[in-house]
């Protein structure tokens, strides 16, 4: 269990941290908080020739809110995030999220970017991603680009970042009212990775779902919106009835997904039940 | 045991272990933090095939790679050792292959060593590992032990022309008579998941030959120092007083660092080999593929009730997988034997009949694991039992109070064969009932159950074999030592410096060996430094294994102590000009045995023992030193008993279960240092709970290793685990100096048991059962018939 040798690089500014990327392509993979990736290579899963340093680049760390977009720079510690009072108050289906990501010391080295860029399918963060609107703020020697959340993850441990990318920031859009979040997972044990879990937003208006987003992660080989289910809760009332015609199709939008954690008909039973704990709350408020 | 009581100052005491504060203090010394000059690294190329035929071995461009100094196959290592096999003479017909240290022309288990690299670092090790070129063979892979034994089953090794080897059969009274006679029979088919004890210190050793006077020192992460000199020294042709083994500061052992390994015995050849010291430290991947897996069985039982509730006989048949050899020196036998031995043992049973057939397999080798076989046995009566009480609408509690053993029907000669002198049954019955306020409990899960939380409550009793006497391996011709030794000696400033032969993990032995010690010689125990785990200079003796450090181990203790404070006493008596029954030692210092006045320090005496012997009369020796050995005669084992209690949730959409609550009320006899005793037992319990709920190795139909990893073999976490209460109840051993029984194992011996009791107990009302071990999620969802 040692790394295979490669040659480290610690640039100090994105536009080295670029030319490296740009320059070994392929070759090359970014360091940000290591609790992935070092396992992964201590493990000889991936032997890369460089190693990118970025934990010592200025600024892609801090939460900032600017107006109604908040900000999450990609080195960002968890535990940063997890006690952000500008994410506590503006997202708190993220703060809650967080509370489930690790254990304590991963959260202390582990960064929102580079979550993100792993993109394993059992991960809090890119559902909640989906379920905010977010944008991801991309980066490289060619210039930056924005992609929304949904077109970012593209299956297990696999995005739409080009090897010579940066995920460099993350926007939340804010300052809707309206919107309550719903979240919950199960797992073996606190901190493991989610058989499956979801991560939901709904916009209430006049004891209606006017508007909602309803993503389950643990279910496949990325977080998975289901749009089906939330057209179906946003129908005509009674609410009880639309959320039980959105559960009982709910199995046939989501993938067959099965590992050494769970099978598919597992999956999809606990998806099934998962939704009904994250919809109780509201139906006692809704019509 | 008198002068215990007399000064009784440590034994008793919850005294803090010496140990602690400098592993806490990052000073702890283990094997992989030893490094000795023009050290080398070693790391294995693993079978990835479960089963395969090695056609041919290219190492040269391994050999070519930087840092590398030597690559050598299992086939050179093979020529410089004599084989064993794990074959334990007790067990008639039982039959094993012989070992070599690694795969010779036919790899039988995925990671099976192959060939070994030597390099100046173990990273350049691996990376020469990956250039090592096998041509292989795949051969067909016997994997589940009831195909094993099946007649065009693949035999695994040509040599035996089977794959069982082993098939016994324990009977009492007539259990097909009892079986048709019996009101009600509950039956079971229990399917155990393997397991291993995860070590936070992985398998390590560090060999170090020296050519020009055939001297090998090994440092090695192991429980059982003195047995690895012998194995060494016979195996390798070297005498034995030219090997030495250290065993350092060793964190987690758990059996697991209990027998011979071939990639440890390979390091030994290496060293041998390039007379250079050779380190080689298991990695974690390593450690899932290699170290001593545990628990792999199958048991269909049958019981036997009367209306009434009482319990008449039993039927156990059990297929236990122990992987692709016996382990060494001790024999795979173990866990099996105890299936067989002493499942229901807590019951007066009039009839009895358990098979066991132990079958080889490819996959990794089964052994000793903390508390050996128990939780098998236990699991498979207790949850019967408690199958039978639903079926007769008795209450757990009342079926086993109505069972047990009758107090009076001591010393009971048990339906598996072996003498229980005094157990406690009924006591710890009594005891956690009230521990847990059952009542109570039952009361909140009435409750509950009508606001559709369904809260379990089991109950498991325990017999438990610990303290194994020389009957068992001795007789069984195994080269493990029943005895145990303690040195003691008085140091020129008073103090006591003791070696153990027992050896410490993590569990605080020594600190109760130095209770001791004090309390015999008479002095505060922080006068009493306890060292152990070298063979140069400790005593001869077992180790850690079977809970007997403690209790056997500190039986030589008490001897020791006694005997240096009798020749103290001597010499103090000669220059006091007292008889030394006239005197007494306390808190450090001799005293009159009437008034208890101080007549003079332990410093004094040694001061004149060791550089004014003029003022000795002539002819009086000081003996300052004095070694004392103890061996449990008459005794197979040391029988111990207890029970577990377990309140749980269980949440039948999701089939997750929440562990709220687990009670132990256990009976070790005297204890030592209560403290040590509830860690020990709580330990325990966590490892039987991660049995229950988290911990399972899998293979692959073909017999692949899927569970590699810490994320896929799932320990229990302090937030899972629930608080742990504790009582006690102690019943003395009878004929020994401190009454002290085994303690170590009894945690995970009813623990798995316990909870699978509450699971059944809370799902009783949706007429769900399980069997299986572990109880995930998905097993629960299938009991409850919501997934197919
Ligand atoms: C025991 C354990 C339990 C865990 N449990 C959970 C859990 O429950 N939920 C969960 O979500 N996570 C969990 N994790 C993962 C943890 O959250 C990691 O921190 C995270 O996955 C990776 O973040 P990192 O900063 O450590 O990235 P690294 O390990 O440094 O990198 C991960 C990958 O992303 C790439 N990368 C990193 N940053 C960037 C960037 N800015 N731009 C482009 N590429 C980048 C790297 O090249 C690498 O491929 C767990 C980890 C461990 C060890």
């Amino acid at each position: 269990m040692k790394a295979p040798a490669f040659h480290y690089e610690r640039p100090s500014s994105r536009a080295e941290a670029f030319a490296l990327l740009a320059q070994h392509g392929d070759e090359a993979r970014v360091l940000a908080g290591g609790q992935s990736l070092m396992p992964i290579l201590n493990m000889r899963l991936a032997s890369p020739a460089v190693l990118v340093d970025i934990n010592a680049i200025d600024n892609l760390a801090g939460i900032s809110v600017a107006g109604d977009v908040l900000t999450v720079g990609a080195m960002t510690r968890h535990y940063q995030v997890a006690e952000s009072a500008e994410i506590a108050r503006h997202l708190p289906l993220i703060a809650e999220a967080m509370r489930h990501v690790a254990h304590a010391a991963i959260r202390n080295r582990g960064t929102f970017g580079g979550n993100l860029a792993m993109a394993d399918p059992a991960s809090e963060m890119p559902a909640c991603c989906i379920a905010l609107d977010a944008v991801m703020v991309i980066e490289s020697a060619k210039g930056p680009r924005k992609l929304a959340a949904e077109q970012f993850f593209r299956g297990i441990f696999e995005t739409a970042l080009e090897p010579d990318e940066l995920l460099v920031a993350v926007e939340f859009p804010i300052g809707q009212p309206g919107w309550r979040h719903g979240f919950m997972e199960f797992a073996r044990r606190q901190g493991d990775y989610a058989i499956v879990g979801s991560a939901a937003r709904f916009l209430v208006k006049q004891r209606r779902v006017a508007d909602c987003r309803l993503v389950f992660f643990g279910v496949g080989d990325r977080p998975i919106r289901v749009q089906a289910a939330e057209r179906t809760l946003c129908g005509p009332p009674p609410f009880a009835e639309a959320a039980a015609t959105a559960s009982a199709a709910l199995a046939a939008e989501l993938p067959e997904f099965a590992d050494s954690l769970a099978t598919a008909e597992m999956r999809h039973h606990l998806a099934r039940v998962l939704f009904g704990r994250i919809i109780t709350p509201f139906t006692a408020d809704l019509d | 045991m008198s002068e215990a009581r007399d000064s009784g100052a440590a034994i008793g005491r919850s005294v803090p272990r010496p140990r602690a504060d400098r592993l806490l203090a990052g000073q702890g010394r283990f094997t992989d933090d030893i490094s000795l000059p023009r050290m080398v690294h070693a790391a294995f190329l693993r079978s990835p095939h479960p089963h395969a035929r090695i056609r041919s071995i290219d190492v040269a461009a391994a050999a070519q790679a930087p840092g590398v100094v030597r690559v050598v196959t299992g086939a050179e290592i093979a020529a410089q050792c004599k084989p064993y096999a794990g074959l334990h003479q007790l067990f008639s017909g039982m039959r094993v292959p012989d070992q070599v240290p690694m795969a010779v022309d036919v790899a039988r288990w995925q990671g099976e060593p192959v060939a070994v690299v030597v390099a100046v670092s173990r990273a350049q090790a691996e990376d020469a590992v990956e250039l090592i070129a096998v041509d292989w063979e795949p051969l067909a892979s016997v994997v589940d032990p009831r195909a094993g034994a099946a007649p065009d089953a693949p035999v695994i090794h040509a040599a035996l022309g089977t794959n069982v080897a082993y098939d016994g059969t324990v009977a009492h009274g007539d259990i097909d008579a009892t079986l048709t006679a019996a009101a009600i029979i509950v039956e079971g088919d229990f399917t155990f998941g393997r397991h291993t004890g995860v070590c936070l210190e992985t398998r390590s050793i560090l060999a170090d030959y020296r050519a020009s006077d055939e001297t090998l020192t090994v440092y090695e992460s192991h429980q059982c120092p003195a047995q690895q000199q012998d194995i060494f020294a016979r195996l390798l042709g070297l005498a034995d007083n030219k090997v030495r083994v250290v065993c350092p500061d060793v964190g987690g052992a758990f059996g697991i660092k209990q027998q011979l390994y071939g990639d440890e015995l390979a390091v030994c050849i290496l060293s041998r080999l390039l007379r250079r010291p050779v380190k080689f430290v298991a990695d974690r991947l390593e450690s899932f593929t290699s170290d001593i897996h545990a628990r792999e069985h199958r048991v269909k039982a049958r019981l036997a009730v009367s209306a009434d509730g009482r319990l008449l006989g039993l039927d156990v048949d059990d297929w236990f997988g122990i992987g692709a050899y016996s382990q060494y020196p001790r024999s795979s036998i173990g866990e099996g034997s105890h299936v067989l031995r002493i499942t229901g043992a807590a019951y007066d049973l009039a009839a009895y009949r358990a098979r066991m057939r132990m079958v080889l397999q490819n996959k990794n080798m089964v052994g000793h694991y903390r508390s050996v076989g128990h939780p098998i046995a236990i699991a498979v009566a207790e949850t019967l039992i408690d199958d039978a009480a639903r079926k007769l609408g008795i209450d757990p509690v009342e079926i086993r109070r109505r069972n047990y053993i009758a107090e009076a029907g001591y010393p009971h000669a048990s339906h598996g064969g072996f003498v229980f002198e005094q157990l406690s049954l009924h006591a710890c019955l009594d005891k956690i009932v009230a521990l847990m306020d059952l009542p109570r409990l039952r009361r909140e899960q009435d409750e509950s159950r009508r606001k559709g939380v369904y809260l379990g409550i089991g109950l498991a009793s325990f017999v438990e074999l610990t303290g194994t006497g020389p009957d068992y391996y001795g007789k069984g011709e195994v080269r493990v030592s029943a005895q145990d030794g303690c040195m003691v000696k008085l140091e020129p400033s008073g103090k006591i410096r003791c070696f153990s032969s027992v050896t410490d993990q993590g569990q605080g032995v020594d600190t109760a060996i130095g209770q001791i010690v004090a309390d015999m010689v008479g002095v505060p125990f922080d006068d009493v430094a306890v060292f152990s785990g070298d063979t140069e200079v400790s005593p001869y003796g077992g180790g850690a294994w079977a809970s007997r450090g403690a209790s056997m181990g500190g039986e030589a203790a008490v001897r020791a102590g006694r005997a240096l404070r009798e020749n103290i006493l001597a010499v103090a008596g000669c220059v006091l000009q007292a008889r030394p029954d006239e005197l007494a030692i306390e808190q450090g210092a001799v005293v009159n045995a009437g008034d208890r006045r101080i007549r003079m320090t332990l410093a004094e005496v040694a001061r004149i023992g060791y550089f004014r012997q003029d003022l000795l009369p002539a002819g009086m020796q000081p003996e300052l030193s004095v070694v004392r050995h103890y061996v449990p005669h008459g005794r197979t084992f040391v029988a111990t008993n207890g029970i577990q209690g377990s309140l749980v949730e269980v949440d039948p959409d999701t089939g997750f279960i929440r562990l709220l609550r687990h009670f132990v009320v256990h009976d070790g006899g005297t204890m030592i240092n209560p403290m040590l005793v509830e860690e020990q037992i709580r330990g325990g319990v966590v490892q039987g709970l991660g049995a229950a709920l988290y911990e399972e190795i899998n293979y692959g139909t073909d017999g692949e290793l899927t569970t590699g990893t810490m994320a896929d073999y799932l320990v229990p976490m302090a937030f899972e685990m629930p608080d742990i209460d504790i009582g006690h109840v102690s019943v003395p051993l009878s004929g020994s100096e401190l009454g002290a029984k085994g303690v170590g194992e009894a945690g995970t011996a009813g623990a798995s048991a316990a909870v699978i009791n509450a699971v059944n107990d809370a799902l009783a009302p949706f007429d769900a059962h399980l069997t299986q071990l572990p109880m995930s999620p998905e097993r629960v969802l299938r009991a409850l018939r919501k997934i197919a």
